[in-house]
């Protein structure tokens, strides 16, 4: 429950003001509009599965780091990187479609993860806050991970969104223009990795890909052009994200599926508004 | 001029295109005919830099811009886009997040070139075959590029509006001094208004000056019958 350090009776505005609600607040802020921004690319590329994919194969690393008694967000990073790359490198060299490629590397990723839990057993209480989400959980150290994620972003996502935008619109048109678009792929992919992992703490990784489709779904049904759809997106994400953290904390349920409940709720809104509208 | 010598591509064991050679001068037009499957786009891809090949493939002047019009099919029209915004591309060489009064002027002379000038601010979802062709025409010939690759432009779009752009490339073309591939099914184009056309089927069937690359036996070779191709030959307007 989140609220179980408190006494019932505290009231609402003294709880939002906790040293850990505050703590969720940021990381939750932080790790939504990165979410929001790279969803509108998942959602173009037709890549929704990849999220899932990406997120249970970070069920693996996390699992992992618990077996070896280390902070697992260190060891599921470069496990789930290590995935993507997999999943790039058989779409590259066999004639598999994305989709089956994601579904091998997922179940094999679950299948490791439930492994190595059950050789951790004592150690394996914290593998239910990534399986759910518990936002209130987060530590410094989740928060100095998305400052990292965040900062990485800001420092380079200004000038990559016009080179992915575009080779997501028309992957050939970029390259003729003398753009990568492979190593500019794989980038995306790494970062959306990374913040997958470091996300799992806010929404779990069974509500992961929600959180990173739902925002740009409901953008695209808003806006008439790519960047309106990011700015919407972004937006979207980060609102749901306060709201979400307080209706949970207001009904006294799970953060993650809050969250994700109030992703949804916009998005049927934005239905209705894109229906009328035509 | 585009100068090709023993370009062969070979892809899953399959031969696509073998032992392709040609030298087109700058200025001239080529029409890139042949069945389906004959390696038509193969080639296209080739000399964009798209497609793995042997051989060499040369555009003078080297590391000059390419103006590109793909088919139409390969549009993704579930992607937020206005029709400035796609133009602009071949300006920015990304895609615009906003496109400032000075590109939005630029944009707008380069539509109006290809009379599409009433297209500015649409969402590229609700064109028309034709009028995305025309976008995709003034996208490719913005930034004046000295070679314009066209892969199968008339795809999709209607009589008038295949001919109202054969028009705007024909025009492009001699203003500029441009060299032009085109990638086409119509043999009449082909016969009628290339200087140059290559006849392809896995390998080079014909090549040269159109009304010398293109006859009744090269058709019959390439198809096994004359089929649509009857009564193209003779007589016509040259555009040369």
């Amino acid at each position: 429950m989140p609220t179980a350090s408190l006494a019932e009776d505290t009231p609402m505005t003294e709880v939002l003001l906790q040293p850990f609600m505050l703590r969720a607040l940021v990381a939750g802020l932080l790790l939504s509009a990165l979410a929001g921004y790279y969803g509108v690319f998942v959602v173009q590329r037709r890549l929704s599965f990849l999220g899932a994919g990406l997120g249970h194969a970070a069920f693996g690393g996390i699992a992992l780091g618990l077996l070896l008694g280390v902070q697992p967000l260190w060891v599921a990073i470069p496990f789930t990187l290590l995935v993507a790359v997999g999943i790039a490198w058989i779409q590259d060299h066999t004639r598999l479609a994305a989709d089956t490629a994601i579904g091998i590397f997922f179940s094999v990723s679950v299948a490791l993860g439930i492994l190595f839990l059950s050789l951790a057993s004592g150690r394996n209480a914290d593998a239910f806050s990534y399986l759910f989400g518990s936002l209130l959980s987060v530590t410094p150290a989740d928060i100095w991970a998305s400052l990292v994620l965040v900062g990485a972003g800001a420092a380079t996502l200004p000038r990559l969104w016009g080179d992915w935008a575009y080779a997501t619109f028309d992957d050939e048109a970029a390259r003729v223009s003398g753009k990568s678009t492979r190593s500019h792929d794989m980038l995306l992919i790494a970062m959306l990795a990374a913040t997958i992992v470091v996300s799992l703490k806010v929404v779990g990784i069974l509500l992961v890909a929600a959180w990173i489709v739902v925002p740009a779904a409901t953008a695209r049904l808003l806006a008439s052009t790519f960047s309106g759809m990011t700015r919407i997106a972004v937006l979207l994400a980060m609102m749901s994200t306060v709201l979400g953290l307080v209706l949970s904390v207001a009904l006294d349920v799970p953060t993650g599926a809050m969250i994700v409940l109030v992703q949804a709720a916009l998005f049927l809104l934005a239905m209705g508004l894109a229906r009328s509208n035509h | 001029m585009i100068q090709v010598d023993h370009l062969s591509v070979v892809a899953s064991g399959r031969v696509i295109l073998n032992d392709v050679g040609f030298s087109l001068p700058k200025g001239a037009f080529l029409a890139v005919i042949g069945p389906n499957g004959g390696g038509k786009s193969t080639l296209i891809r080739a000399l964009l830099g798209l497609q793995p090949h042997t051989g060499v493939v040369s555009l003078q002047p080297e590391g000059a811009p390419i103006g590109y019009v793909p088919q139409i099919k390969t549009l993704d029209r579930t992607f937020p886009a206005l029709t400035e915004e796609l133009v602009a591309t071949a300006l920015k060489l990304r895609w615009p997040w906003r496109i400032d009064a000075a590109c939005r002027e630029i944009v707008s002379e380069a539509l109006a070139s290809v009379g599409a000038a009433h297209l500015m601010g649409q969402q590229i979802r609700n064109l028309s075959g034709g009028e995305i062709q025309r976008v995709y025409l003034a996208r490719a010939m913005i930034s004046t590029p000295p070679t314009l690759v066209l892969d199968e432009p008339s795809a999709g779009v209607d009589v008038a509006g295949a001919a109202d752009m054969l028009e705007c490339v024909e025009r492009f073309r001699s203003d500029h001094e441009a060299t032009v591939v085109m990638v086409t099914h119509d043999w009449d184009v082909a016969y009628h208004h290339a200087t140059h056309a290559l006849v392809l089927n896995r390998e080079m069937i014909s090549y040269g000056p159109a009304r010398e690359a293109i006859n009744e036996e090269v058709v019959r070779q390439t198809f096994g019958h004359e089929g649509h191709a009857h009564g193209v030959f003779g007589g016509g307007h040259s555009h040369d």
